[in-house]
């Protein structure tokens, strides 16, 4: 009998749940018990709570087991489980696993399917399809492709991905670069990581296709400091598309040189803004640049750049394998494609959900997320980061879609949602707001830099009750000059939480009436 | 004669970094981090010889170590715990995680236990948002951590070293 096929994820929330040890047991029952097993160390399929999601190959597809802990390995070994057998933990076939099977998976195609680390098992998946279709077009073709997918930046700006790439691809100079942003600070995401770590070749692959096409021959990809594990994943993955000829002088013999580096961040939030990301890369301070000029025309080290964040390149390659009209056939409205948003927080199913734009927040948090961790109600949630609005109740039946969130004063950002029950104290979130832009301010231009200790002492005053009304006009003034005046989204967006928070919750300011007076 | 002391074992350390980034773009951030990795922080009298190798002001290399929240001038202890108090950590309970980590080992997030066993850090998300609260122990992630798996975490470690 040929040996059994056991998959236990390497991503770091599965590993958060201990599956180190549950791949550890799992190898020393097995040998203790005489069966040849094959164990991969899969990407998650980012069903969180059930992590350690263990699977096994079986003649009708991989069966998932879960959540898995040491202690459950031997009972798991007594039943059967490497042949697919029944047992407490035993969840049925993985793909047919609701969660999973409703979503709408391009961008996270492979993800724990694979082995993230085999070149071999990427390509097996439709992996380099889209770097072979890229090399049989010209550099015009491809950037029309990207333009005509609709693919906009994941990042949090929303700025059309096609229009960077056209800027970059026209504007002459002997050194270009294509700089990946993996600076993903935002609290409630996480998919960027899930990427580096169980998909590395599509970064890869999408960031090959980037360079091809806008002439760069080196890139950068800036990872921060507190993912240890993506920088191990990508740096070993970069080796071995190296090794494979996937990148180098001569890109499979296409004559097209790319070279490709990681760089670690150092805890500095402020570094996922575009320039700030530069500069840091430059071995500088993390400071926001003033633009114009455009990082497309003058960028790192001076030199043209295409910076564009992770999922952004991690879209590109089925793009380009399927053709620009199949990924724009997917969304709503001038929010093409899908979108990997990420369920966080106090939320009961918490994880990784690929979705076309469309999808309500509503079917997010109830249909997928099954309400909230604690059982209690779901009194607000924070959509797009620290940076992102809190949305009441009364929002939820809205589409994730660029322009419906804005029309509301709201963010869809990264993606990232995080989920407070009525427990949460608003103003305390507020608050805290202000404290974080306190802290990661850049220090470059005023508003965001004293305007976020002012607005800790302001909302400080107000929960207080010192002088409370005016203190109310004063944190509205303040976030006025805030979103006016500030250098970068640090200052210009910490307000949208902020004023969220006041205009939907004012009952946690100590303001009996809704104040909403134009922020 | 040579009067000198024999040099430190940070400055063969300083030389063999700043050699391997010698012709690097940009070199700054990896030779702090290297050195970091090695020595456990960035020794301040490391600072004029890098500043001297990058062709650069002492002030600058300064401004970048102290700008950056993850590099340290002072040693760390010998564990380094790092608690999430990011807004989806916070929905669950990452403040009163902190505050018992804070009693527990005697010391205020951004300093060392008086026996130099650990370094208590809050930080700004670690990733792990589907499984709040989360920390990271000496690199190594942990999800949904009651006060009762700090305590355990926290005791494993100490029997380690």
């Amino acid at each position: 009998m040929s040996a059994a096929v056991i998959y236990v994820p390497r991503d770091s929330a599965a590993l958060a749940a201990g599956a180190e040890r549950v791949a550890r047991r799992i190898a020393e029952e097995a040998s203790a018990r005489g069966l040849k097993i094959r164990l991969v160390r899969n990407g998650s399929r980012g069903l969180f709570w059930l992590e350690p999601l263990v699977e096994v190959a079986t003649p009708s597809g991989r069966v998932a087991y879960g959540p898995v802990t040491p202690d459950d390995v031997a009972g798991l070994f007594d039943a059967g489980f490497h042949l697919g057998n029944a047992h407490p933990l035993h969840l049925g076939l993985t793909e047919e696993i609701p969660y999973l099977k409703k979503q709408e998976r391009l961008v996270f195609a492979r993800m724990g399917i694979t082995d993230p680390l085999s070149i071999s098992d990427y390509e097996a998946h439709e992996g380099y399809a889209g770097l072979r279709a890229a090399l049989r077009l010209s550099s015009e073709q491809i950037v029309q492709q990207v333009l005509d997918s609709g693919l906009r930046g994941r990042g949090g700006a929303a700025f059309p991905a096609g229009i960077k790439w056209k800027t970059v691809a026209g504007t002459q100079a002997a050194q270009k670069y294509v700089v990946c942003n993996a600076d993903e600070g935002d609290s409630g995401t996480f998919s960027d990581r899930m990427t580096m770590e169980g998909d590395p070749f599509v970064l890869i692959e999408g960031m090959t296709i980037a360079g091809i096409a806008t002439g760069a021959t080196r890139g950068y990809i800036y990872v921060r400091s507190e993912y240890p594990h993506a920088i191990a994943a990508l740096n070993e993955a970069i080796a071995k598309a190296e090794a494979a000829g996937y990148l180098g002088d001569d890109v499979l013999h296409s004559g097209h040189a790319f070279r490709l580096e990681v760089r670690k961040g150092a805890g500095s939030y402020v570094c996922g803004e575009e320039t700030a990301l530069l500069e840091s890369i430059e071995g500088k301070r993390g400071v926001v640049r003033a633009k114009p000029p455009l990082p497309a025309i003058q960028g790192l080290f001076g030199r043209p750049t295409l910076i564009n964040n992770v999922i952004t390149l991690a879209s590109v390659p089925i793009i380009l394998s399927r053709g620009a009209q199949f990924y724009k056939d997917f969304g709503v409205g001038r929010s093409r494609g899908t979108l990997p948003m990420q369920l966080a927080g106090n939320i009961r199913f918490g994880g990784l959900v690929e979705k076309a734009f469309g999808v309500t927040l509503r079917e997010l948090l109830e249909d997928f997320g099954g309400g909230s961790a604690t059982g209690r109600p779901i009194k607000a949630v924070q959509f797009g980061g620290p940076l992102g609005a809190y949305m009441p109740e009364s929002q939820f039946d809205l589409p994730v879609d660029y322009e419906a969130f804005a029309a509301v004063g709201a963010t869809v950002g990264h993606g990232g949602l995080v989920v407070h029950d009525d427990t949460a104290d608003l103003s305390k979130m507020a608050r805290y707001a202000m404290e974080f832009c306190a802290l990661e301010s850049c220090g470059k231009c005023t508003p965001c830099r004293i305007g976020s200790t002012r607005g800790v002492e302001v909302i400080d005053r107000i929960r207080a009750d010192q002088n409370r009304a005016q203190q109310v006009i004063l944190l509205r003034d303040l976030c006025n000059t805030m979103v006016n005046g500030s250098l970068c989204a640090m200052g210009g967006m910490t307000p949208f939480p902020v004023l969220s928070a006041l205009n939907h919750f004012p009952g946690d300011f100590g303001i009996a009436v809704p104040d909403r007076e134009a922020a | 004669m040579d009067l000198a002391a024999p040099a430190p074992a940070s400055t063969a350390a300083l030389q063999e970094v700043l050699a391997r980034h010698a012709n690097e773009e940009g070199a700054l951030l990896p030779i702090l981090h290297e050195l970091q990795d090695r020595l456990g922080h960035v020794p301040p009298d490391a600072v004029p010889e890098i500043a001297n190798a990058l062709n650069l002001s002492r002030a600058e290399v300064h401004g970048v170590i102290t700008y950056y929240h993850h590099f340290r001038s002072e040693p760390a202890g010998r564990h380094v715990l790092q608690i999430c108090r990011a807004e989806a950590c916070q929905s669950m309970g990452a403040d009163a995680l902190l505050s018992h980590a804070e009693l527990r080992l005697g010391c205020a997030s951004h300093s060392t236990t008086s026996d130099g066993s650990f370094t208590l850090e809050p930080a700004y998300c670690l990733g792990l948002c589907a499984s709040s609260p989360a920390l990271m122990l000496d690199g190594e992630p942990h999800g949904r951590v009651s006060a009762r798996g700090l305590d355990a975490l926290i005791a494993q470690a100490r029997r380690e070293a």
